[in-house]
């Protein structure tokens, strides 16, 4: 039976062919599907965490007891997790382990192009990389194994292209790892200098160890065609290279890609005349290949930024371009991703954008989106849990140099579990007075609606506890707290004065779900039944365009007649267009 | 690999290209093809241009398709047919939805929807226009717009003698199965080419 599965589809299978017994991740794209497609595995435990750190960590200790496990993030997650990975490489396993990295090189959906390859460098670990969905699957058996058999966790690196293609699976049987007893063993787990510093040697020996395993293992294997040239390649770079040479050139393909096979590396080099290292981003292989005194050609043609494709190596190594189709394509304006209609950060965007004199910190979630036209709300996002603590410093400095200068931080829900709860404890603790918002959705938005620690369900959408965002803050130490609803302009700026006349640390959370969220029933006893459709009226229309400045993209400025319509189909009735018009010429159906 | 066909579907995140594409590859590969499928995910969904490549041949090695390359666009949207035109080969056909939707750009009065599109894309290539929004409101449910250019794509790529009823009798809930077939069946006739 052929099963047509995408990348992560497919880890889902071998996760549970291998046994796997316990599974966490925090969700990002484009890793979010693997525990989503796990929680349908009853005999799996599988869980959101709150964040990446909290993934691998709880992956460890199942480790530790005895079981198999595997952690899943995006490759800026495991920046989060770095912190147990190198340390456990320490240790070493009990139970196999598998952290699942998914890169997305050309930044389909992320704030940087790393490349985590140089995570299994760093922490000294095994790394296997797929290069299709059916090797997504047999790789996660396979990572099992050497895990068990080598001791060490294994880094798996999965790219948005492996992730998120489909391609045909062949399942294997279902294996019965047993579980192995939990044994105390201070030795290995306890880790204290006296201890580590032993650890360390081992570690050492386990990679030379790997390294042999890595000259052996069909994993990496050659495929002979003409010797002309030489292709070494790994994962999505692998069908690109096959792609563009085809059998005029002989293929060194690795899938175990830490530490490499250099004895076959060179082996390989020594029968082919001209030696291509193709890889996406970064020289990863090139660099080691060329420390070893191996002669290859890669960085110097194939760019290591943006995602590769076959379109990049066939022009850059052959020269050779596909003749296209000659249109003016520039006459069609640009369609960028937007805040939906009914989005309940429109309307708190709409009222922050019209502060004076503030530096808005942002952070990661559909919210960013507030950066761009026409809302232009944002001054910064670096990374996941930043808005406060970046606030915090910033503020600081604008203090401390006189500057009229206030600093509004705004995070998601899910964002201020993951790692923004520490960014507002230095705010308390360090008394800086900005302004820290929770764009409280009630869901993990932008990654397609993931359970989190507030929404009171856990990833297989049974109840659970739900953690109180005001109750947490309040025993953080903020004294100031507001509970707003977004859509209401007048409660927006209300309490965005509230807070910036205040002189030490204060909290406003906006609580209202997301419009594409699936409500609960207690969130339908909480919000009720608010959706509608919202109507211009084209006489009062005086064509002012100040609702088109919301950016709803249900809005829709008519040139001819000079007036604005709703599109009925996309307009939820959340009424931000309606309390902005200044002639009351927008009502809503029915009222 | 000259056998390798390929498909680009274009459109704007929400609008479904999601379940045609699902559609086409399972019928691919239960007639025995080896498919693979690349799809956008994340961000770019949120009312931003979304693209899903089907590839399927022999034996298929990349999973994305480059400039030039496409036997086949579909767009469902018609603005999206321009800006993905240069996937298209020469020789390739495009099949377009007759149907706008603005992007915010356009929303904000910053920019224009481009005037004749379909007389561009006629003047350039050969290109089926299909009112595939107005037809599937015709049988009874706008939504099914994805089923009816997406017969008129089995149609224009000579993919008939695949059992497409049953692929979409097992694809869709069962009751809108009679419609989505009476769409597909509308869409493999509208396209008289």
């Amino acid at each position: 039976m052929k099963h047509l599965l995408t990348g992560n589809e497919a880890v889902t299978r071998g996760a549970y062919e291998a046994s796997i017994a316990y599974a966490s991740a925090y969700p990002g794209t484009p890793s979010t599907e693997i525990l989503e497609n796990l929680a349908e595995h009853k005999d799996i435990i599988a869980e959101w965490a709150p964040n990446e750190k909290v993934a691998m960590e709880a992956a460890i200790g199942a480790s530790i007891a005895g079981a198999r496990s595997l952690a899943a993030m995006k490759m800026v997650g495991v920046n989060v997790a770095a912190d147990p990975l190198l340390s456990f490489a320490y240790s070493g396993v009990n139970g196999g382990m598998v952290l699942i990295s998914a890169d997305d090189p050309g930044l389909h959906s992320s704030q940087n192009e790393q490349d985590n390859r140089y995570y299994a460098k760093f922490a000294k670990i095994a790394m296997l990389e797929p290069s299709d969905s059916q090797e997504s699957k047999d790789m996660i058996v396979a990572a099992m194994e050497i895990s068990e058999k080598y001791g060490t966790p294994v880094l798996f690196r999965m790219t948005t292209r492996i992730c998120h293609s489909k391609s045909i699976v062949e399942f294997g049987e279902r294996q019965q790892a047993a579980k192995k007893p939990y044994v105390k063993n201070l030795q290995k787990y306890y880790l204290v200098p006296a201890i580590s510093r032993n650890l360390h040697v081992i570690l050492e020996g386990r990679l030379k160890a790997l390294e042999a395993f890595s000259n052996e293992t069909p994993l990496n294997f050659i495929q002979w065609n003409d010797k002309k040239i030489g292709i070494i390649s790994a994962g999505a770079a692998y069908q690109y290279a096959q792609e563009v040479f085809g059998t005029t050139a002989s293929y060194l393909k690795i899938g175990f890609s830490y530490p490499l096979p250099m004895e076959k590396i060179r082996a390989f080099a020594q029968e082919v005349e001209t030696l291509y290292v193709i890889e996406e981003l970064e020289p990863f292989m090139e660099e080691q290949i060329k420390a070893a005194g191996i002669a290859c050609i890669g960085k110097e043609k194939i760019p290591n930024c943006g995602e590769l494709n076959p379109e990049i190596i066939r022009k850059v190594l052959l020269g050779v371009e596909n003749t296209l189709i000659e249109c003016d394509s520039s006459l069609v304006p640009s369609r960028p991703p937007i805040l939906c209609a009914g989005c309940p950060h429109r309307g708190f965007f709409y009222e922050v954008a019209k502060v004076k004199n503030v530096m808005i910190s942002g952070d990661i979630g559909c919210y960013g989106l507030a950066g761009a036209d026409p809302l232009n709300s944002i001054d910064s996002t670096i990374c996941m849990g930043a808005s406060s603590s970046i606030g915090h410093g910033a503020q600081k400095i604008f203090n401390k140099f006189n500057e009229n200068m206030r600093v509004i931080a705004t995070m998601g829900d899910s964002t201020f579990f993951h790692t923004g709860i520490n960014s507002l404890l230095n705010v308390a603790y360090n008394k800086s007075n900005i302004i820290t918002c929770i764009l409280d959705n009630r869901i993990t938005g932008m990654t397609g609606h993931q359970e989190n620690p507030g929404t009171g369900f856990t990833l297989q959408g049974m109840p659970t506890k739900i953690i109180d965002i005001p109750e947490v803050v309040k025993s953080i130490g903020i004294d100031h707290i507001k509970v707003i609803n977004p859509l209401n302009l007048k409660a927006v700026k209300e309490a965005l004065d509230w807070a910036i006349a205040l002189d030490e640390p204060s909290v406003i959370i906006t609580r209202w779900p997301c419009v594409l969220k699936k409500q609960s029933a207690k969130d339908k006893k909480e919000f009720g039944d608010y959706m509608g459709s919202c109507i211009v009226d084209e006489e009062k229309c005086i064509g002012c365009r100040v609702c088109i400045k919301t950016g709803c993209p249900a809005l829709c400025f008519n040139k001819e007649t000079k007036t604005v319509k709703i599109d009925v189909g996309q307009c939820v009735g959340c009424e931000v267009c309606l309390q902005v018009c200044p002639v009351k010429a927008i009502s809503k159906v029915g009222e | 690999m000259s056998e390798v066909k390929n498909i680009l579907l274009v459109g704007v995140g929400g609008q479904g290209t999601i379940l045609a594409s699902k559609i086409l590859s399972t019928g691919l590969v239960e007639a025995g093809y080896d498919v693979k499928m690349s799809e956008v995910h994340g961000m770019a969904q949120r009312g931003g241009s979304v693209t899903t490549q089907v590839r399927y041949g022999a034996k298929v090695f990349s999973p994305i398709i480059d400039k030039g390359e496409a036997d086949i666009l579909v767009a469902f949207e018609k603005m999206e047919a321009l800006r993905w035109l240069e996937y298209l080969k020469p020789t390739g056909k495009v099949i377009v939805n007759d149907f706008k939707i603005a992007s915010a750009p356009i929303l904000m009065g910053k920019a224009e929807y481009p005037e004749g599109v379909l007389g561009i894309l006629q003047e350039n290539v050969d290109t089926t226009v299909l009112n595939a929004s107005e037809i599937a409101e015709g049988l009874g449910n706008v939504k099914a717009m994805n089923i009816v250019l997406f017969g008129a794509m089995v149609k224009a790529m000579g993919l008939t003698d695949i059992a497409w009823e049953k692929v979409i009798a097992d694809n869709v809930k069962p009751k809108f199965v009679e419609m989505n077939i009476n769409a597909f069946n509308v869409g493999m006739t509208a396209n008289t080419k």
